[in-house]
């Protein structure tokens, strides 16, 4: 009959009228700046650079751990473009002891990344990755929007902290590439004083 | 003590007056209740509007605003502020005196409509013997205002949505007067004073309403119907279809301008209920005999109140029509039934008093509304549809 469904759908919003002042089910709402639910680990939504904390306390911990060695791969891939590096002119060891360049310039433009995590893919060293902080607004629309290294640098733990699953998967497949490049390395000496052993009877004898 | 709460604001106006001479005083009777008039709805608006958008946030299983004051019942002043201070723009090629006109026209047209309305015993402003009359007539206008400013605005939603407000609102306007005729004619007098003394009865402490008569039902009902797209609500809010139309006729307002077709809106909507309490629901009598001594403007405006809340209510729930469907609605359903409405009312009144009237009047209704539910809105169309380029 006519009228039918009309009567149906009242009865639902009655319904819920209703039960939203009983049911906290129904109830949906978390009122944000007061209530919080906890974020999800996979959330992501502005990079971050992650650095190794080598001795705990020092200022410039930050700046000597930072595992960037300014290859300009994310830059160069991000595609709203809104990376911005400058190469260093200088070297510094990295954490596997070998020289590298370091970004004397990492500037972020909250305002215009999209939260792709192109960069974090393309990255093949780990030192980018993705944060979860999202409060990130400003009442200073024009410096506060650009985040320079120092804002964007993050420890390792505090990778782990908001991302434990990857943080470690991260780990072993860094410290894998050190045991290798420690192997690596080993061999080479262990190679270079055989020569070496080898060579001195042999001059020895001559 | 409680006649005395009844006509309290009676005696107030009559003690405030009595400090004028005697030539001023009956022009300084209407100021005052002229001033009551456009002080009180403004302020029911504001509590509408806040009931709305908590009502409707419930509905949908959410809070609403809750963030202004205690349970945020301050917003319709954080809202009023807002709407002070904004920008108020008019698009470089409007019609810019039309432009203006249009919410004022509007907003005086609509409070016009209280002029008649009895908000109490005794509580009329003007107690026109043709007070129903004056009411359309007045009611009529608003379809210009919102013309006006479809028109000036020189955009083609706010045309678009002036253009079908005015279909719609001329459409329903038929079936709004036909529903009313029916009182009229058991009532035989247009005045509405009148309508609601001839109400005001009760048999077994139950009053004698005309909602409670199957002429009176059907025709409230029906009321009902064309007073919602009258006032452009959902499900017939397609002059301002906000998903379609941006704001429809009132898209290029904005500001103080803005806030008045809002106000337009829902002073209009309270107004339209007045009338629809007046008409079917005894205007100011009380629900019981017992309850006579409660002051009868309480039970008005609790009427109002309870309109307001059933048109939210609505709102939470149907989904807008599409213009077609409305028209079909109104032609082919809404107005045959008025007009069957008005032949049951006059039946009703010859039937004698017995029972017989009670059965036949209820069967022609009951009949009519199935039949005409079943083959006037039947269309194989409606219900799941199939593209034929889909298959
Ligand atoms: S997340 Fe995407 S947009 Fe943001 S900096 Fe990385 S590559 Fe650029
Ligand atoms: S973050 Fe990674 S990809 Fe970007 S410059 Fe540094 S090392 Fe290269």
């Amino acid at each position: 009959m006519l009228g039918e469904g009309i009567l149906k759908g009242l009865a639902e919003t009655a319904k819920n009228f209703a039960g939203s002042f009983v049911s906290k089910e129904r109830l949906t709402t978390v009122e944000y700046p007061e209530d919080r639910i906890p974020t999800f680990e996979a959330a992501r939504v502005f990079p971050f650079l992650v650095y190794d904390a080598r001795n705990p306390g020092d200022e410039n911990d930050w700046e000597a751990g930072l595992r960037c060695v300014a290859c300009q791969i994310c830059e160069k891939e991000c595609p709203p473009k809104c990376i911005f590096i400058d190469k260093s002119k200088d070297k510094k060891p990295d954490a596997l002891g070998k020289q590298q360049f370091y970004p004397t310039r990492f500037d972020i433009d909250v305002s215009v990344c999209m939260s792709c995590q192109i960069c974090v893919e393309v990255c093949p060293f780990e030192a980018i990755k993705m944060d979860n902080e999202f409060e990130l607004s400003t009442t200073d629309r024009f410096g506060g929007l650009l985040h320079d290294r120092r804002q964007l640098a993050k420890s390792n733990e505090y990778y782990h902290k908001i991302h434990p699953t990857e943080a470690a998967e991260v780990d072993a497949r860094l410290a894998e590439e050190k045991a290798k490049a420690d192997a690596k390395a080993r061999a080479a000496a262990d190679a270079a004083a055989k020569a070496a052993a080898a060579a001195k009877p042999a001059g020895g004898g001559e | 003590m409680f006649e005395w709460l009844d006509q309290v604001f009676v005696l107030l106006k009559h003690w405030l007056v009595s400090f004028l001479p005697a030539t001023w005083q009956p022009v300084a009777g209407i100021l005052l209740c002229v001033l009551t008039i456009i002080c009180l709805f403004p302020a029911l608006f504001a509590i509408c509007v806040l009931l709305e958008r908590k009502g409707l946030g419930r509905m949908q299983n959410r809070l609403g605003p809750n963030r202004v004051g205690p349970f945020g019942i301050f917003q319709p002043i954080a809202d009023g502020v807002k709407s002070l201070t904004k920008e108020d723009l008019v698009p470089l090629s409007a019609d810019a005196l039309v432009h203006f006109m249009a919410p004022v026209v509007l907003v005086v047209v609509v409070f016009m409509g209280f002029a008649v309305l009895p908000m109490g015993r005794n509580m009329v402003l003007v107690d026109l013997d043709a007070g129903l009359l004056f009411y359309f007539a007045i009611g009529a206008s608003t379809e210009l205002a919102v013309f006006m400013a479809g028109w000036s605005s020189r955009n083609k939603y706010s045309l678009l949505g002036a253009m079908r407000a005015v279909a719609q609102m001329i459409s329903y306007e038929v079936p709004l007067l036909l529903s009313s005729v029916a009182v009229v004619m058991i009532t035989g007098s247009l005045s509405l004073s009148k309508i609601v003394e001839a109400q005001n009865h009760y048999t077994w402490g139950l009053p004698h309403w005309y909602i409670f008569t199957p002429w009176g039902f059907a025709g409230f009902l029906m009321f009902a119907i064309a007073a919602t797209a009258e006032t452009n609500r959902s499900p017939f809010d397609l002059p301002e279809g906000e998903s379609e139309l941006v704001a429809g006729y009132f898209t290029e307002y904005s500001g103080f301008k803005f806030a008045l077709f809002f106000l337009g809106e829902y002073v209009g909507m309270l107004s339209i209920s007045g009338l629809g309490s007046t008409l079917f629901l005894g205007g100011w009598s009380s629900p019981l005999e017992a309850l006579n001594w409660v002051p009868s403007w309480i039970w008005f405006f609790s009427k109002l109140l309870l309109s307001i809340a059933v048109f939210i209510w609505m709102r939470g729930t149907l989904p807008r029509l599409r213009q077609d469907q409305l028209m079909n609605f109104a032609w082919k359903f809404v107005l045959p039934m008025t007009l069957l409405n008005l032949f049951v009312a006059g039946l009703w009144r010859f039937l004698g008093d017995g029972w017989e009237r009670w059965v036949v009047c209820s069967a022609i209704l009951i009949v009519a509304y199935i039949l005409m539910g079943r083959v006037g809105m039947y269309r194989e169309h409606f219900g799941p549809r199939r593209y034929r380029y889909a298959e």
